[in-house]
């Protein structure tokens, strides 16, 4: 399939690099502008993805995917691979996401960030960051993708530990950093195997491949694929570096670890469908991984108080329901990409309103001490009431539609496995409209507990107004995508259908269902906050299951006993084995040296004689050795 | 293969005289406690082993042999046995432990080593004898090697020479270290000392007394003889004249010595 | 007769001198024990320029002699010299050169 080459998408990442560039190396000197700069980059950029999109819209369906050749990255015998770019419709979408939130999130920064010195270099990391994302959606093999990758992980530590001189943040870049890491060895590895058994690593040749390979050695990349998906989309068992990614400024936050860095790992399985459905097994590790984090997330979001880490929470358990929607063939890939769409704008909303709520309360991130905020920061209640709206999915809202469809598909699946993952969406559901529910609660509607040195008051324009789009976005987006099944449609092309579909349950009675759970979680959090005191303190006299949440079902435990410790024992005892063993032996030759020394020190008497005797002993001896040579 | 040279009877004759003489000679000068007698000893040895060099066709090394080895070398060790003590012995035990067995085991064995191995080199070389390499005379053939083959080694040796000769007169100057005292600070330490005895520097020979000679002691002022007025080597071999023959009769030699 | 013989005579005066340097503790008589060694070498020289037929070791003796000259010259200086300090001949008395 011959693609259509178009020289306009080098645009896309060149200029937010430009920008990340510039801001870098001019230094002090851009302070004054830099961030008027990067924003502007990153809004042509978005300028740009929509031109792509209007001439994409133009086209028919087979002729929809646009490629650009940079340059000839690497020809190595039999290995070549290109510096290429492709825009399909999946891509779009991505580009799309990437480039719009990410403008918005960059007009907020303008203000949030307007008291820091170093804005200029939190421009250029975001730019960085934009750049380095849209490489990766827009990489036509899984190499360029992986150059992506790395540069959003890059990015994530720069910006997570943006404030280094707490130690703490620097200690939470650095965990990020490490957990991406175990991660992207699962990409190489899957690279190494794609090349070393098919020959190719892009996407095409790989697609082409799995229709003839081994299932053995589908199911082993698709396993790789998993682990870098599951280190980069904070999924279990590598979600223990989300909850402290929240050390990171708010917008941080808002854009890569709730809209676009975190979804990365959704991508890569989408656009790997191929690998997948050829390997059932390695599509079946894929939804117990997603069933499993979205409970996880939604327990650990009950019994969070810092208002950041019960949204991070949040972005673990919807990315959980987006992994197993993307786990579940072709009937869920288009509905993972929905959620992920929608996703991206109540989440990212939502977090740009905890930022203005936390600018407001004077940087007071628990929640405990909020309350009542309704009335002084009206703007930021509406916006983050209507992305709480869509993201418990109440109709009409984004993500009754989206999390609806992945309910039903899920349902859908057949057998046992339908009935489990589908008990366990809806269950989620039930728990994340609790949570999200608390945090609304005990925010704005509940009475006030602070007190008098807190101004609360409603932030400036510049955070307002992309709170605002936003959450037009969390409003109508659902609908938009939902409609006529338009996004199913947009990517079809990109997917094999096979199989016919079950259908448990009508879609009525699902959505029902799914209403009736959201409606029993709401219920539950109104009692329970609403209708009683709320502590300013976190009490102590708790469930144990409280406590064990409280510390993130003891996430950092397991890891510490698991791994860390271990690690260290290692270490240690290859640093006795350096210090006494090797350093020993070498110590021990001195001492030897030393030991012989001193015994031969003896034969030094200091008298002139028997120095004599030697020399006539040595004498004697080179005679008797010419005496023996010339026998 | 005819030989060129054969040793004629009077030439073995000689050696079979001499060459135990000179080993008796050696053996001695490592024995006797004297160490004069080892010089004279060595001294025999050497002119020994001049005579074997002329015998042996050496004419200009003999001569050599006896003018600088045993004429100069060997006066000089004599001379500084004289400085450094004529009458210093070892007694011959050993105070290093161990290390006269060790010393003659090492040397027998060497010695034994080196005779088998010259006995060795000499195996199938027939001695070719000196006739013609001493044709123009044994000086002028030395010479004819000496300043074109050898003459570099020549020029060194001259200059260790040199070299030698300084360094012996370094080591010999004797350099005081404190300024030498005047006469004033020499007769006021004289004064100075434990008894005005010496006060007046120790008497000469003949002094009080009254015979001059060399042999007669001086008297003390109380009629003895004083002991230091005589030479050591004179006591020693009883040539000392009794000064009772030159005594003074009822003189008053009592004497109140004062500080 | 060979002239073998003047080459044991050689060896034995060698070994005779060698037992001397270690055995004897006056400084002066060790370095007469040398002078020994030093005059059975150039015998066998001399014996081994007649075998050879050339003057070439006769030559080599000739250097030995005069080598031998300045090294008893410096080495009684220096005896001369200790023995001013010390008033002692005995090279057992310098030992300072014990560990």
């Amino acid at each position: 399939m011959t693609m259509v080459t178009n020289n306009g998408l080098v645009y896309l990442i060149a200029l937010p690099l430009f920008g990340a560039i510039a801001l870098l190396l001019l230094g002090r000197r851009a302070d004054k502008w830099g961030h008027l700069l990067a924003t502007a980059m990153s809004a042509g950029s978005f300028a740009v993805g929509l031109f792509q999109l209007s001439e994409m819209l133009g086209r028919a369906a087979e002729s929809r995917p646009v490629t650009q050749k940079l340059f000839t990255w690497i020809s190595v015998g039999s290995f070549n691979v290109d510096a290429s770019l492709l825009l399909d419709q999946l891509s779009i979408c991505f580009v799309l996401l990437i480039t719009g939130v990410g403008t918005l999130i960059h007009i907020y920064s303008i203000s949030y960030m307007s008291h820091d010195p170093d804005r200029r270099r939190f421009f250029a990391y975001l730019n960085l960051f934009i750049a380095a994302m849209l490489l990766l959606v827009l990489g036509d093999s899984y190499l360029n993708l992986y150059v992506g990758w790395e540069g959003v992980g890059l990015a994530s530590y720069l910006l997570i530990g943006f404030w280094n001189q707490k130690p703490a943040y620097a200690t939470a870049s650095k965990k990020a950093f490490i957990m991406n890491r175990i991660g992207d060895m699962g990409l190489s590895f899957a690279i190494m195997i794609a090349f070393a058994s098919l020959g190719t690593v892009s996407f095409s040749g790989v697609k082409e491949h799995s229709h003839h390979a081994s299932e053995a050695t589908m199911t082993a990349i698709g396993i790789m694929l998993l682990v870098a998906a599951v280190g980069k989309s904070a999924q279990f068992p590598l979600q223990a570096w989300l909850g402290d990614a929240m050390a990171g400024p708010t917008p941080v936050s808002a854009l890569i670890h709730a809209a676009t860095m975190v979804t990365a790992g959704v991508y890569l399985i989408v656009r790997s469908n191929f690998v997948f459905d050829a390997a059932p097994n390695a599509q079946l590790l894929v939804v117990i991984v997603g069933a499993i984090t979205l409970m996880f997330g939604a327990l650990v979001g009950t019994a969070k108080d810092d208002i950041k880490k019960a949204l991070a929470a949040s972005t673990m358990s919807q990315i959980g329901y987006m992994i197993l929607a993307s786990g579940l063939g072709p009937a869920g890939y288009a509905f993972a990409i929905m959620h992920l769409l929608t996703h991206g704008f109540f989440k990212a909303g939502m977090f740009l309103g905890a930022g203005s709520v936390m600018h407001g309360m004077n940087d007071e991130v628990n929640m405990r001490r909020y309350g009542g905020l309704r009335k002084f920061m009206p703007i930021t209640f509406i916006t983050f009431g209507l992305g709480y709206l869509a993201i418990i999915g109440v109709p009409p809202f984004a993500g009754f539609y989206s999390k609806d469809m992945i309910i039903e598909t899920a349902l859908n699946a057949g057998g046992a496995k339908g009935i489990i993952l589908g008990s366990v969406t809806l269950l989620g559901a039930a728990i994340t409209a609790f949570y999200m529910t608390r945090v609304m609660i005990l925010t704005f509607t509940s009475p006030k507990r602070w007190d008098d040195n807190q101004h609360p008051h409603e932030s400036p324009i510049l955070m307002w107004l992309p709170m605002v789009i936003l959450s037009i976005g969390s409003v109508i987006s659902g609908f938009l995508l939902y409609r006529g099944e338009a996004l199913k449609h947009w990517l079809e092309p990109l997917f094999e259908e096979h199989g016919e579909h079950t259908e448990l349950l009508p879609p009525i009675v699902v959505s029902g269902l799914a209403l009736l759970m959201v409606a029993i979680g709401v219920a539950f959090a109104v009692i329970k906050y609403q209708l009683s005191e709320v502590d300013a303190v976190a009490p102590e006299n708790v469930t144990e299951f409280t406590r064990v949440a409280r510390r993130d079902l003891l996430q950092d435990d397991i890891n510490e006993a698991l791994f860390m410790r271990p690690g260290q024992a290692i270490t240690s005892a290859l640093v006795k084995i350096d210090q006494n063993v090797i350093d020993g032996a070498v110590h021990g030759i001195g001492k030897m040296a030393l030991g012989s020394g001193s015994f031969l020190r003896k034969s030094q008497t200091g008298f002139v004689r028997s120095y004599a005797v030697l020399i006539l002993i040595g004498a004697a001896a080179l005679i008797a050795a010419i005496w023996v040579v010339t026998t | 293969m005819q030989p060129l040279l054969t040793i004629q009877g009077p030439e073995a004759a000689l050696f079979w005289f001499l060459a135990p003489l000179s080993v008796a000679a050696a053996l001695g000068m490592l024995l006797v406690k004297k160490a004069v007698h080892s010089a004279l000893l060595l001294a025999w040895v050497m002119i020994t082993l001049a005579i074997f060099y002329i015998a042996q066709e050496a004419v200009f090394l003999g001569v050599v042999q006896v003018i600088v080895y045993t004429g100069a070398v060997m006066m000089l060790f004599l001379f500084i046995l004289m400085l450094v003590g004529v009458d210093s012995s070892d007694s011959l035990t050993e105070t290093i432990a161990g290390l006269r067995p060790i010393a003659i085991t090492a040397a027998v064995g060497l010695g034994g080593l080196l005779v088998s191995l010259l006995g060795r080199a000499t195996l199938g070389r027939e001695p070719i004898g000196l006739e013609i390499a001493n044709n123009a005379g044994n000086v002028q053939g030395l010479a004819q090697l000496l300043f074109s083959k050898y003459v570099f080694p020549f020029e060194v040796v001259s200059a260790l020479l040199i070299t030698a000769a300084l360094g012996a007169m370094v080591l010999a100057h004797h350099q005081r270290t404190n300024p030498r005292p005047s006469q004033r600070e020499q007769a006021i330490n004289r004064f100075r000392s434990g008894s005005l005895a010496g006060a007046a520097g120790l008497p000469g020979p003949g002094v009080f007394a009254r015979h001059n000679a060399v042999d007669v002691p001086a008297l003390l002022p109380d009629g003895t003889p004083a002991p230091s007025s005589i030479s050591a080597t004179l006591k020693a071999r009883g040539d000392v004249l009794d000064s009772g023959q030159f005594q003074l009769d009822n003189v008053d030699t009592t004497v109140v010595e004062e500080k | 007769m060979s002239l073998d013989n003047y080459l044991y005579l050689s060896a034995i005066l060698f070994t005779i001198g060698a037992v001397g340097v270690v055995v004897r503790r006056n400084a002066i008589v060790v370095f007469m024990c040398v002078e020994l060694m030093l005059n059975a070498a150039n015998l066998t020289l001399v014996t081994f320029s007649r075998i050879n037929g050339t003057l070439d070791a006769q030559v080599i003796a000739f250097f030995t002699m005069v080598v031998a000259a300045c090294e008893v010259v410096v080495g009684l200086a220096i005896i001369v010299t200790i023995y001013r300090s010390r008033r002692s001949a005995s090279i057992d008395d310098a030992s300072l050169l014990k560990r």
